[in-house]
């Protein structure tokens, strides 16, 4: 497993990264291990779980599904990322209100993929709300505050 | 000047900010320069003979360190637990669960490890393994534990751990109108924290530092020092803030190996274990309950006969308190004239079972709710009335000899009842169940605080406890801020590190508001005492002519910040007033068969409606109200987001969270692709969380314990509403679409 070296550039938060990584990595691993940016989780590594949540181009992917080596070229938009100018996003302001984040393990991932679901349509309903987080898993609360939180935000944008 | 009330306010939790930005750093999160990475060899069944274990080939791939076997430990191999020490640091001729691993390599990079561990050979023989309850009774089964780690231990011939009677009255005095006599069974499940098991080492001056995210530093100090045989002191523990505990992980588990790779090699040494091996370390205890109720025609408890049998692992872990604590209390919040309850904690080929949020009383909540909603139905008794009629009095002690019933239960079963407009017509496939969930809390423990008032009036908190998730910074800072009068932004609470927090027995049993909450109460009442004696040494007056109260010091020459005192009382060489709290509550009491009284009895009413799709078995929990008696909530938000949480929780035990095994231990749907939990698809689609709140409660302001409410008895409610809706009796967990749709058939099929 010494794996072959690939020379990439990737955009993360609008930051160009040249990395020489193996083939092998997942977009999850250099995320955490050579951008340094730990704000992505790793739970199930399979992407069942969501907590690994980032976008690609502007679509959520599990990043532990991506080899790094495909995104050359290719813009990534992690949890850090959705600050600007030192301002939470409505949604993490949104999920810090409603009490939607308890130990937190889930919650960039959600966020991250609850920030694409509003990109792609601004006014969900409840429903379209849980179809477009049906793959992130919360263990620690009960949902429906990340409802809230998700339709606080939606709300605050318009 | 007035000091705002911070309490029963839903404080902003202090944390989220960093939650939300991806800033807090979790245990894996840590960066540590030249940290050597360790992956773990594990054969592929239950039980195993070890043989032999050829490392050649793992030894040539360039990066690896070592590939450490129980051979090379000095022996016997040094075996760890927090009740028992019967856990080798690694496997010792023979594999006791799928998971336990047989060596450990230790390599500069993951990829290394991992290529590495894939090349150690390991010849192995399957040997015939104990994996479930019928199997551990028999005794023509294998014993999985080695009778020399049982001296005097009368039961070391069987895999009973150990056995309990409880009770009081005989059952045979008492002839009932009515019996109801089944076996329930709750399945194995884990406890599926987001964030898998991380732990980390490095050798120190002192001696060795281990991170990782334990609920129980202390635990975790007290089983690493007795396994490396030195001194507590030489052992430094540091929790970051877990993502996800709910009791898997509170037990020591790969802490000692990790150590003593760290010793041996000298470098610092880190184990992420994927959430696939995760599930191999840590379950909820499996059981059987054999109920047999008596009730007179009214519907009032006679008798309550109960055979707990639990299937513990393959080592003790905590199991046997999970057993007897549970057991102890499974007659349920009702008054029982006649008890009878005989437990076993069964030992097997299985992951250790530890404690899983409810502590075991989930499991024998699921047999006696179940058997209430059954007699009531038999006697022509309202489920919500049969509960009522059965309900002590606050202050009755319907165990003899403990806690009295410590709340208005009542009120909150007539809360649920309302709030789920219990007696409104039921559309049909829709079916209605309540129960009632209680847990024997803390008993004999122990919290200890310190707070720092430092020379501006701004506080630190110096605790044990963990913050994995329920909200425990928020809590102490609103508590702090209240007593010193300071704004909880004011407040920072450090936690986690044995090197600088003071002794706490555990964050676990929902103790931490009442435990730690009044340790910190006292450390602040200290500090105030102090505030008084040196504002009055300052100003020439007698001690009784100062009055401290929160954020203030009256004096007879008017009235000063607390940050004016301390400067008029410590002066230029400045200096802070440092207050030291403990709380043991109760204390121990060997008399008692857990060793010490409940310090509250944690109370919650469930109700719940579902439909049941007919032809699919399909579930859907329309509406679910959890009614919790609190005593006072000190943050309503956080106390009803962990009642919420912990019934979506109980959700998937009941309808869909199963362990499965092959034959020879495997666990099958490992991971999250097959092992299916809540989704926020599965939420019902109406929610209400009831807060009763008397200030009836020994903890802060009146407070009581919360945080696991919500799980005890939901079985209960959501079997009893299935089986209505369904028209069917099924009495194991989980309520899987395919079982309830077979129990539709064949009720069908017997129809004449």
């Amino acid at each position: 497993m010494s794996g072959e070296k690939i020379s990439v550039r990737i955009q993360v938060n609008e930051r160009p990264f040249d990395l020489e990584i193996p083939s092998h990595h997942t977009l999850l691993d250099v995320l955490r291990d050579d951008v340094r940016l730990t704000g992505t989780k790793e739970c199930c590594a399979e992407g069942e779980c969501g907590a690994c949540t980032v976008l690609v181009n502007g679509e959520a992917v599990c990043s532990c599904l991506v080899l790094a080596v495909e995104l050359d070229g290719q813009r990534v938009t992690t949890i850090e990322g959705l600050i600007s100018d030192g301002a939470l996003d409505p949604l993490q302001e949104a999920f810090v209100s409603t009490g939607a984040v308890q130990c937190g393990f889930c919650i960039p991932g959600m966020i991250v993929a609850a920030r694409q679901l509003l990109a792609s349509n601004p006014n969900p309903s409840r429903a379209e709300i849980q179809e477009g987080l049906a793959g992130n898993l919360c263990r620690c609360g009960g949902y429906s505050r990340i409802l809230d939180a998700v339709v606080l935000a939606a709300n605050s944008r318009r | 000047m007035t000091t705002p009330d911070w309490i029963g306010r839903s404080h902003e939790r202090i944390g989220a900010r960093d939650r939300v930005t991806g800033a807090l750093r979790y245990t894996a999160d840590l960066s540590f320069d030249d940290v050597l990475h360790v992956k773990l060899v594990q054969v592929g069944g239950a039980r195993s003979a070890i043989r032999k274990i050829d490392r050649g080939d793992a030894l040539k791939v360039p990066g690896v360190e070592c590939v450490l076997i129980a051979d090379d430990l000095p022996q016997p191999v040094a075996r760890f637990g927090p009740a028992f020490a019967d856990r080798p640091i690694l496997a010792t001729g023979e594999t006791k669960f799928f998971g336990e691993p047989v060596a450990a390599v230790v390599a500069k990079t993951k990829d290394a490890a991992e290529a590495a561990a894939a090349l150690v050979q390991v010849e192995a023989e399957p040997l015939p393994a104990v994996l479930s309850i019928e199997q551990a009774l028999d005794p023509a089964s294998a014993l999985v534990q080695d009778v020399s780690l049982r001296p005097k231990d009368p039961l070391a011939n069987s895999n009973v751990l150990r056995e309990w009677t409880f009770g009081w009255g005989n059952p045979s005095e008492a002839p009932p109108d009515l019996v109801i006599e089944h076996d329930y069974r709750f399945p194995m499940v884990t406890h599926f924290a987001i964030e898998p098991h991380v732990f980390i080492a490095a050798p120190d001056a002192n001696g060795v530092t281990i991170w990782t995210p334990t609920q129980h530093v202390f635990v975790l100090q007290r089983v690493v020092a007795a396994a490396l045989k030195w001194p507590i002191a030489k052992v430094r523990i540091v929790a970051p803030d877990p993502g996800g505990g709910f009791g898997g992980k509170g037990w020591p588990k790969f802490e000692p190996l990790l150590a003593v790779l760290a010793l041996r090699l000298g470098r610092s040494v880190r184990l992420v274990l994927t959430l696939e091996e995760t599930f191999q370390q840590a379950r909820r205890t499996s059981a059987r309950i054999h109920a047999k109720t008596g009730f007179d025609r009214e519907g009032r408890i006679v008798s309550q006969e109960l055979n707990t049998d639990f299937l513990i692992g393959a080592y003790a872990d905590i199991g046997v308190r999970v057993v007897s604590k549970a057991s102890y209390a499974a007659c349920g919040p009702y008054r029982t004239p006649h008890a009878k309850v005989t437990a076993r904690a069964l030992l097997s080929h299985t992951t250790p079972s530890t404690a899983f949020r409810g502590f075991g009383t989930p499991q024998a909540s699921w047999a006696v709710e179940s058997q209430l909603t059954e007699a009531a139905g038999l006697l022509g008794i309202d489920p919500v009335e049969i509960r009522r009629r059965n309900l002590p009095r606050k202050g009755e002690a319907f165990i003899p000899n403990d806690t009295p019933a410590d709340g208005d239960w009542a009120s909150a079963l007539a809360s649920a009842e309302r709030a789920l407009d219990w007696h409104s017509p039921l559309p049909k496939n829709r079916g209605r169940g309540i129960a009632l969930g209680l847990k024997s809390s803390s008993t004999a423990s122990a919290s200890q605080a310190i707070v720092r008032l430092h020379y501006d009036a701004s506080v630190s908190v110096l605790s044990g406890t963990s913050d994995m998730g329920q909200g425990a910074r928020t809590v102490l800072a609103q508590i702090a801020g209240k007593e010193l009068g300071a704004s909880p932004d004011r407040v920072v609470i450090t936690m986690g590190d044995t090197a600088i927090v003071p002794y706490d027995s555990s964050t676990s049993a929902s103790r931490s508001t009442v435990f730690m909450g009044n340790a910190v109460i006292k450390a602040c009442e200290q500090i105030r005492r102090q505030l008084q004696t040196i504002a009055a040494r300052a100003l020439g007056v007698d001690e009784s002519a100062i009055e401290v109260v929160p954020g203030e010091v009256r004096t007879p020459k008017g009235a000063m910040s607390y940050a004016e005192a301390m400067q008029v009382g410590l002066g230029p060489p400045r200096g802070e007033i440092i207050g030291v709290g403990e709380e043991r509550g109760g204390g121990y009491r060997p008399e008692h068969p857990l060793g010490g009284r409940p310090e509250f009895w944690e109370f919650m009413c469930t109700a719940v409606e579902v439909e049941v799709d007919p032809d699919t078995g399909m579930v859907d929990v329309t509406r679910l109200v959890l009614a919790s008696d609190v005593g006072k909530a000190l943050n309503p938000q956080q106390v009803e987001t962990q009642d919420e949480g912990a019934a979506t929780m109980g959700v998937g035990h009941s309808l869909m969270e199963e362990l499965i095994l092959d034959g020879s231990g495997r666990i099958v749907n490992l991971g999250a692709m097959d092992y299916r939990i809540p989704t926020i698809q599965d939420i019902p689609r109406e929610l209400h969380s009831v807060l009763i709140e008397n200030e009836d409660g020994p903890g802060p302001y009146g407070a009581k314990g919360a945080g696991e409410g919500g799980i005890l008895g939901i079985g209960g409610a959501i079997g009893a509403a299935v089986n209505q809706a369904a028209g069917v009796k099924i009495r194991d967990l989980p309520l899987t679409p395919e079982r309830i749709w077979r129990a539709i058939q064949s009720a069908r099929s017997e129809l004449p």
